[in-house]
């Protein structure tokens, strides 16, 4: 990990009217480091998310970037633009729900090359190997390279999001709930997937989850939060085996351990 | 002033007069004659024998009179009358290839066996109001055709001959086309029932779903492969002579719309087609009916269903114009009850929401 | 209501032709951006040119030379009945000569001799939108042209080599204007894409039911879009013209009789009769000189 964050949080809150999405978060994310949000449906973790992922513009607060040349860029400051085309490069974003993060009828080798051909690869050869190869460390068998995802199970549909987000190399990438349609056997297969594949590229990765299997599996560091704010934070084995907070120790208590 | 009273009947008997008095409107002038509205708004009359199916151009005249020039009023005036009329038989089917064809025009081929023939159309005229129609200017009378009696063969039949165009649809031996105004409607639907139904259809409603089709929409890569109009032979066949007797002659128009078709696992890249046909001169019609039919067999070709105009129980449950107005209208009837109901509902929500509320929601 | 009024010079009312004008100015600065334009209603359906004829009627003066050219003919009905208008709105000089024209309004042709500095070409649109079927809503693709989110154009290519080996688009062939805007060049066959680039002649796209107006200027770059490993290329036809025996030139498909008997002729009447003019026979008619080609 490098000596300068990545991403420096300060102070982000977001408001619906007079209801708190999130409220004052606050945090700094290293290269390469995962970090995990958790708490229940409906604790902000999903809008705090989006708004990291300028998905959402946050009533408050201010999230700063460093770009690959070194310096830090206020998100909320970049023109559209700007914001795009980082999205399209050095970002990713994981839906829960593949169907929203690919194109359903093109393609998965299409689908793999498409952010590739949006930052000006031109050569067909040369795109079409590197989707091949990205559906191959997905595990994805290359002869499915011109089915559409439409022919593919729910597991194939999320690995093939993950070739497609991660085919540009991006540093960091969001993701939202990543194994929650997939049924048990198949999850456990795809977080080995991502984990081998975060520390392979050194990734930073900010996960949403309510699983806290998923987080003590992939994320360094975690985040609990509860109606809107975080209320504990720190590593991961730490805040799950040695839980402060008492609701912290309520959610803990209420899984199976893994 | 408008009352909910009892004994309407003196009301409708005024309204019913007051309605004939302005259909008839100023005495002085002659009253119009049907022949008048046969001859020279004859394609009010076509379209009105089109969405009624039924062929006759006295009754639509006669219906376009009656309505005050309403058309989907004397569409629904000369259903009415169908409805009434016992069933003989079913003719042979019309074969389009022998057609009497007075235009005839290709976008596919610049020229071809049979040639270009414009017939009476508004293309290429300027749309600039003509003063001589003010009065009864005399008109002179048109070119005629010398060759007018060949066959022309259909542009479909020239892609044919290379196998470049889908084929005719195969129905099964025994099968009987279906009659939509005879049999209650089911989906999915077969070609044939889903083709009256559009033939029936509003001419509007599938304007606006095949220009949709052409704006993205449903894309589909329409060509006009041909339009042809002309007086085409219906013939009977009669069990007692054994063979088929003829009854008279129908002017129609049809369109054969030209698709491209990339192929699939099951099938080699081809054209497909759409089928337009309508009673009397209608090429708006008829080419909407055809955009709308390709686009309607989406998943035959195992294409996605992602346009309105693609989706077979939204088309065909919508583009009956004599079901839709009386639906849309009916809403003027009298819906008091409910709308009580409705009343005493907003009025008691309205109480509740003007108390203070004292808790806020919890966060999310 | 006794006499309708007259009309103004080529129809339009000046303060319409000055609102077009100011939107082909915009075109002409910002090379392939499509201007939104107060497209009017003209006495011929949306469709069939009125686009390209509310351009024209701009910028035609009385002493321009009008070509009309629809498929690449000046006698097919639609081109005929253009020039007719012009003649009776504007009673300009007409001409079927590519070179004796100033204006030449097109409908899905770019004609066969090259222009010149002197020469403004007309195109007819249907729909501007090089994005449209990738994207039908326009909110969405005039947020793509602004971003130069192109990506999704070059997935649709590698649809098309990933499924057919080769790119399958054969006419509407997208294009970049100057290395920044993609544009839709109207349904001309992709054959004519090359002409487009570097062109001395002002291009000039209007598009009447979907309300734009874009402009390629002379001498600009206008590269179709490809791979490098699969680059653009136009069609070739195995026979030269039956009739005038062009080879290099786009030809039509005539069909003769019912028995699959067919002859390729010049899509570009003006060019093939002019070639006619000078002695060049094509098989058809004997094919004397160009036997030895």
């Amino acid at each position: 990990m490098s000596d300068q964050p990545l991403l420096n949080v300060r102070g982000v809150s977001k408001f619906y009217g007079s209801r708190v999405g999130c409220m004052d978060v606050s945090f700094d994310l290293w290269p390469g480091e995962v970090l995990a949000i958790v708490g229940e449906s409906g604790s902000g973790k999903t809008t705090l998310l989006n708004c990291l992922a300028t998905r959402l513009m946050p009533t408050t607060g201010c999230v700063q970037y460093r770009m690959r040349g070194g310096n830090l860029r206020d998100l909320y400051q970049m023109s559209d633009a700007e914001r795009r085309f980082l999205m399209r490069t050095d970002w990713g974003f994981v839906h829960q729900n593949p169907a929203d993060g690919l194109r359903m009828t093109v393609s998965a080798g299409a689908n793999v090359g498409e952010r590739l051909m949006a930052v000006g690869n031109r050569h067909y050869g040369n795109i079409r190997t590197t989707a091949s190869d990205w559906l191959e460390r997905v595990e994805i068998a290359q002869d499915r390279i011109d089915d559409q995802p439409r022919a593919f199970s729910g597991g194939m549909r999320q690995r093939l999001q993950i070739a497609r987000n991660l085919v540009t190399s991006p540093r960091l990438v969001f993701m939202d709930e990543p194994t929650g349609g997939l049924d048990v056997s198949v999850q456990a297969r795809l977080l080995d997937l991502v984990r081998g594949l975060v520390s392979d590229l050194g990734l930073a990765v900010i996960v949403v989850t309510h699983d806290l299997a998923v987080a003590r599996l992939l994320s360094h560091r975690m985040m609990v939060m509860k109606g809107g704010k975080v209320i504990e934070q720190g590593l991961t084995d730490r805040v799950l085996d040695d839980p402060r907070e008492p609701y912290t120790q309520l959610l803990v208590s209420s899984i199976l351990q893994v | 002033m408008y009352v909910a009273v009892k004994g309407g009947e003196t009301a409708i008997a005024n309204a019913h007069q007051l309605l004939a008095d302005r259909r008839r409107g100023n005495r002085e002038l002659p009253a119009i004659a049907i022949e008048q509205i046969v001859e020279q708004l004859a394609l009010s009359v076509d379209r009105v024998m089109a969405e009624a199916s039924l062929y006759d151009r006295s009754l639509a005249a006669l219906a376009v009179k009656q309505s005050r020039g309403d058309l989907i009023e004397a569409i629904f005036l000369l259903r009415a009358y169908r409805t009434t009329l016992p069933r003989f038989g079913t003719s042979e089917p019309i074969d389009t290839a022998r057609m009497q064809i007075e235009r005839r025009v290709s976008a596919t081929y610049k020229d071809l066996p049979g040639g270009q023939l414009l017939g009476p159309t508004f293309d290429y005229t300027h749309r600039l109001l003509d003063p001589d129609l003010l009065h009864d200017t005399p008109v002179e009378a048109p070119a005629g055709r010398t060759d007018a009696d060949e066959p022309v063969m259909r542009v479909s039949e020239i892609l044919a001959g290379e196998g470049l165009i889908e084929a005719d649809g195969e129905l099964p031996a025994d099968h009987v086309a279906g009659d939509l105004t005879r049999e209650p409607m089911e989906f999915p639907m077969t070609r044939d029932l889903r083709l009256q139904a559009l033939a029936r259809g509003d001419e509007g409603f599938l304007l606006a779903l095949g220009y949709s089709t052409q704006r993205g929409y449903g894309r589909t890569h329409p060509f006009v492969g041909e339009i042809r109009i002309g007086l085409v032979d219906i013939e009977l066949d009669v069990p007692e002579l054994g063979f088929a007797v003829s009854l008279g002659e129908i002017l129609v128009t049809e369109c054969q719309m030209v698709n491209q078709f990339k192929g699939s696992a099951k099938a080699s890249p081809q054209f497909t087609r759409g089928y337009g046909l309508v009673f009397g001169q209608s090429e708006r019609k008829a080419m909407s009916m055809s955009l709308v039919d390709r686009a309607l067999r989406t998943q035959e070709f195992g294409e996605d269903v992602v346009a309105p105009a693609q989706d077979e129980e939204f088309v065909i449950s919508h583009c009956d114009n004599v079901q839709a107005t009386g639906f849309v209208e009916h809403l003027k009837l009298p819906h008091y009850v409910d709308f009580q109901a409705e009343l005493d509902l907003v009025r008691r929500m309205r109480a509740k929401h003007a108390q203070p509320h004292d808790h806020q929601e919890a966060a999310e | 209501m006794t006499a309708l009024a007259d009309y103004n010079f080529a129809y339009l009312d000046e303060q319409t032709k000055r609102m077009i004008r100011r939107a082909i100015l915009k075109a002409i600065a910002i090379p392939g951006y499509q201007v939104p334009f107060a497209s009017r209603e003209m006495p011929m359906p949306y469709g069939w040119g009125t686009g390209g004829v509310q351009v024209t009627a701009s910028i035609l003066g009385p002493h321009d030379v009008l070509k009309v050219i629809d498929q690449g003919a000046d006698d097919t009905t639609n081109a005929v009945s253009i020039r007719a208008f012009f003649q009776k709105v504007a009673n300009v000089a007409v001409t079927t000569k590519t070179s004796e024209a100033t204006i030449i309004q097109t409908r899905h042709r770019i004609p066969e001799e090259t222009l010149g500095v002197n020469q403004v070409l007309v195109y007819q649109v249907p729909i501007p939108e090089p994005l449209r079927f990738l994207e039908p809503r326009e909110t969405e693709t005039r947020q793509m042209h602004a971003l130069e989110e192109y990506g999704l154009m070059h997935v649709k290519l590698y649809e098309d080599i990933a499924r057919h080996g080769r790119i399958a688009t054969t006419y509407a062939y997208p294009v970049k204007v100057a290395g920044r805007y993609v544009m839709d060049p109207s349904p001309t066959p992709k054959f004519d894409n090359p002409k487009m680039n570097q062109s001395a002649a002002l291009q000039l796209f209007g598009a009447g039911r979907e309300k734009r107006i874009y402009a390629v200027p002379p001498y600009t770059d206008v590269v179709s879009l490809d791979f490098e490993d699969h680059p653009f290329e136009v069609q070739t036809f195995e026979k030269p013209c039956a009739l005038c025996g062009a080879r290099h030139v786009y030809l039509d498909e005539v069909v003769l009789d019912d028995k699959g008997g067919r002859m390729f002729v010049c899509s570009d009447t003006d060019f093939c009769e002019t070639r006619r003019e000078e002695g060049h026979r094509g098989e058809m008619l004997g094919d004397i000189k160009e036997a030895a080609e």
